[in-house]
């Protein structure tokens, strides 16, 4: 029986191989597709932002590369637009940044402790007040717009950077994605800890915090992408120049088609362009982590 | 070092469920106790409740002439080993067992010595850099103990600790754990499903069996006098065979069927027991003995195992493994001094 099976699987492996390659061929063609499609957009903002705003009004959209990505890198990075003048890209540039990290950050830290609380604590309404929490899932800031912004105006928060973040940071998310990977931390380490002599701060900070570091980098990439795209919000409570954000910015400047001045395509394209590569770099900055959580089971 | 006075400790969850009922005794300066059990006897509470984990419901705990009833776990003195090791795997092996001293308050000089030295005892000097993961089961089962030893606390505790270990691990281990519980000194309570680990390691065994104490005394006694049908089939490979059995003249038990064995006993006739054997401790003989039908005989290398059946009740034999073994009907010869009785019913020794 042994010598019968060992000698018959190489001849069932040789028909498979020729199948395998098409397989191949086939799976890449798929993904290839899936990226262009993902990526022609980005291109075509690329190449406008090379070429001259005349051209684009004359001709539309090309695929064709220009010498006007210096001029328009400038312009979209240092001079500024609007009435006050407020607004050039670096500024903006800061301003996303603040409301990306600082909503990242307060939404970690917030999820963190309240999951924290929630899942070793006994309080009596832990439950109750886990779903109330949870609830906040369905009433993103967009269904709670109006009385968040009377909130907001009423403690005179308008154009502040407290404004802009803490309404945002107010939802359940990050609360609950910890509240369930804390659930997963075993129990014996919780106790190996109390033996140990760590209170119950000791232990979060000592113990919990680094255990989650791949979930917190996790967190912080979805949460940042999420806070750097935010529009509505900082379009409602910014209505000074100089707290413009980057997606909030760009709108601005292509709308400016009053008398005899062009569209700046180039420069919006090109502050378009500024615009995404910070979610990217997270996003690659941090996939290495994503990756060492998946494979590096720690618990 | 410290000895425990365990006075009528009762758990009750809130849930109403009794986890254990009373459980009253004494473990002295430096003994190995082990509490064995099937799960769910409350082996594990008891532990725990002497570990602080678990609030007592009745009845006090002192540790060292103290009681410790309210004290916290961390205030207790004790030092703990869990079933999963329960490292912290983002910290290195040197701050693993570290950790509990750093929380003391300790120089930082004195704990590097501290964990050096616990590192050269269990053999960890190389590793002491590593994470956890990177290690072996058995690797981490000696930082688990190390976390322990670097301590010098009054008191051990084990939670099933080698249960996560193969077979041969397991051997080595629990050699190891003895031989390192013997140089300290500390008082140990160390809690097992496995009744081979209560045999080899106790100094005295608790047997436990749905939260009450079945019986406490060294292993040589629980195995020689098991206090109970309970303790006879659980401690003990292959288990004791049982046999229903009615009390018959001249201290002789009779086991139906017109067989008659002589036990030594002093009973009414007529009484109704449990008839309890070692399986080892039978022999085959040629004639004049018992009628044994072997059904199946398990080869174990040093033994054999024949199961069948005595007056139509299942029997299992071990015999050594130069005695040839067949199937079929086979005499066995009992010794009266082997014998062990139980009232029937209750289960307990007569």
């Amino acid at each position: 029986m042994m010598t019968d099976t060992l000698t018959e699987t190489p001849t069932l492996v040789q028909p498979k191989a020729p199948l395998l390659r098409w397989r191949v061929i086939t799976d890449h063609a798929v993904l290839i597709v899936g990226a262009l499609f993902m990526l022609m957009p980005l291109v075509l903002v690329f190449t406008t932002a090379s070429l001259p705003d005349a051209e684009i009004v004359k001709h539309g959209l090309q695929l064709r590369i220009g010498d006007q990505l210096d001029d328009n890198f400038t312009k979209a990075m240092f001079e500024t637009s609007g009435f006050t003048d407020a607004n050039s890209g670096l500024v903006m540039l800061k301003n996303s940044m603040i409301l990306g990290v600082g909503f990242a950050v307060g939404k970690i830290v917030l999820g963190m402790m309240a999951a924290y609380a929630l899942v070793y604590f006994r309080l009596r309404f832990a439950l109750f007040a886990f779903w109330v929490i949870f609830t906040t899932l369905l009433l993103p800031l967009e269904v709670r717009i109006l009385p968040s912004y009377e909130v907001i105006q009423g403690l005179g928060l308008m154009n502040t950077y407290t404004g802009l973040i803490v309404p945002l940071i107010a939802s359940a998310t990050a609360t609950f994605f910890f509240r369930q990977f804390f659930r997963s931390v075993p129990e014996e380490l919780v106790e190996a800890a109390r033996i140990d002599g760590a209170g119950p701060l000791k232990f979060f900070i000592d113990i919990l915090v680094p255990l989650s570091r791949t979930m917190i980098a996790a967190m912080f990439i979805i949460m940042f992408v999420y806070g750097w795209n935010q529009y509505l919000w900082p379009t409602m409570i910014t209505t000074d120049e100089g707290m413009f954000t980057l997606v909030r910015g760009i709108k601005q400047i292509t709308q400016v088609l009053e008398g005899t001045n062009l569209p700046e395509y180039g420069r919006a394209n090109l502050l378009a362009i500024i615009a995404v590569l910070p979610p990217v770099a997270i996003v690659v900055f941090f996939q290495s982590w994503f990756v060492k959580g998946l494979t590096d089971s720690d618990k | 070092m410290a000895s425990v006075i365990l006075n009528n400790l009762k758990k009750t969850y809130p849930n109403g469920f009794q986890a254990v009922h009373g459980a009253d005794f004494t473990i002295r300066d430096g003994e190995f106790i082990v509490l064995v059990g099937p799960s769910g006897c409350g082996k594990s509470t008891l532990l725990r409740m002497i570990a602080g984990l678990e609030d007592i419901s009745e009845g006090t705990l002192s540790i060292d002439g103290q009681v410790v009833n309210t004290i916290d776990p961390a205030d207790r003195d004790i030092a703990m080993v869990f079933q999963n090791y329960a490292l912290y795997p983002h910290m290195s092996v040197a701050k693993n067992m570290a950790y509990g001293l750093k929380n003391r308050k300790i120089s930082k000089a004195e704990i590097e010595k501290l964990v050096a030295r616990a590192a050269q005892v269990l053999n960890l000097t190389e590793m002491l850099d590593r994470k956890p993961s990177q290690l072996s089961g058995g690797q981490r089962q000696r930082v688990a103990m190390g976390r322990a030893i670097v301590r010098n606390p009054k008191l051990f505790l084990f939670d099933e600790p080698l249960s996560n270990l193969d077979a041969k691990l397991r051997g080595q281990m629990r050699i190891e754990i003895r031989r390192l519980q013997r140089e300290l000194g500390v008082t140990s309570v160390y809690v097992t499903h496995d009744q081979v680990e209560a045999m080899t390691m106790a100094d005295r065994i608790v047997v436990l069996n749905g939260g009450r104490i079945e019986q406490i005394g060294t292993p040589a006694e629980i195995y020689h006098r098991p206090a109970s049908t309970f303790v006879a089939s659980f401690m003990g490979a292959p288990p004791m065979n049982l046999l229903a059995a009615t009390a018959a003249e001249n201290g002789a038990v009779s086991l139906g069927q017109d067989i008659q064995v002589a036990a030594g006993a002093d009973l009414a006739a007529g009484r109704k027991v449990t008839f309890g054997l070692r399986p080892e401790d039978v022999a085959l003989v040629a004639e004049g003995g018992i009628p044994f039908d072997v059904q199946i005989v398990e080869e174990l290398g040093a033994n054999r195992l024949l199961h069948g059946q005595v007056a139509a009740q299942p029997f299992t034999v071990s015999v050594p493994k130069d005695n040839p073994a067949t199937t079929g009907r086979n005499q066995l010869l009992v010794r009266p001094e082997t014998v062990h009785l139980f009232a029937d019913g209750v289960g307990a020794r007569i």
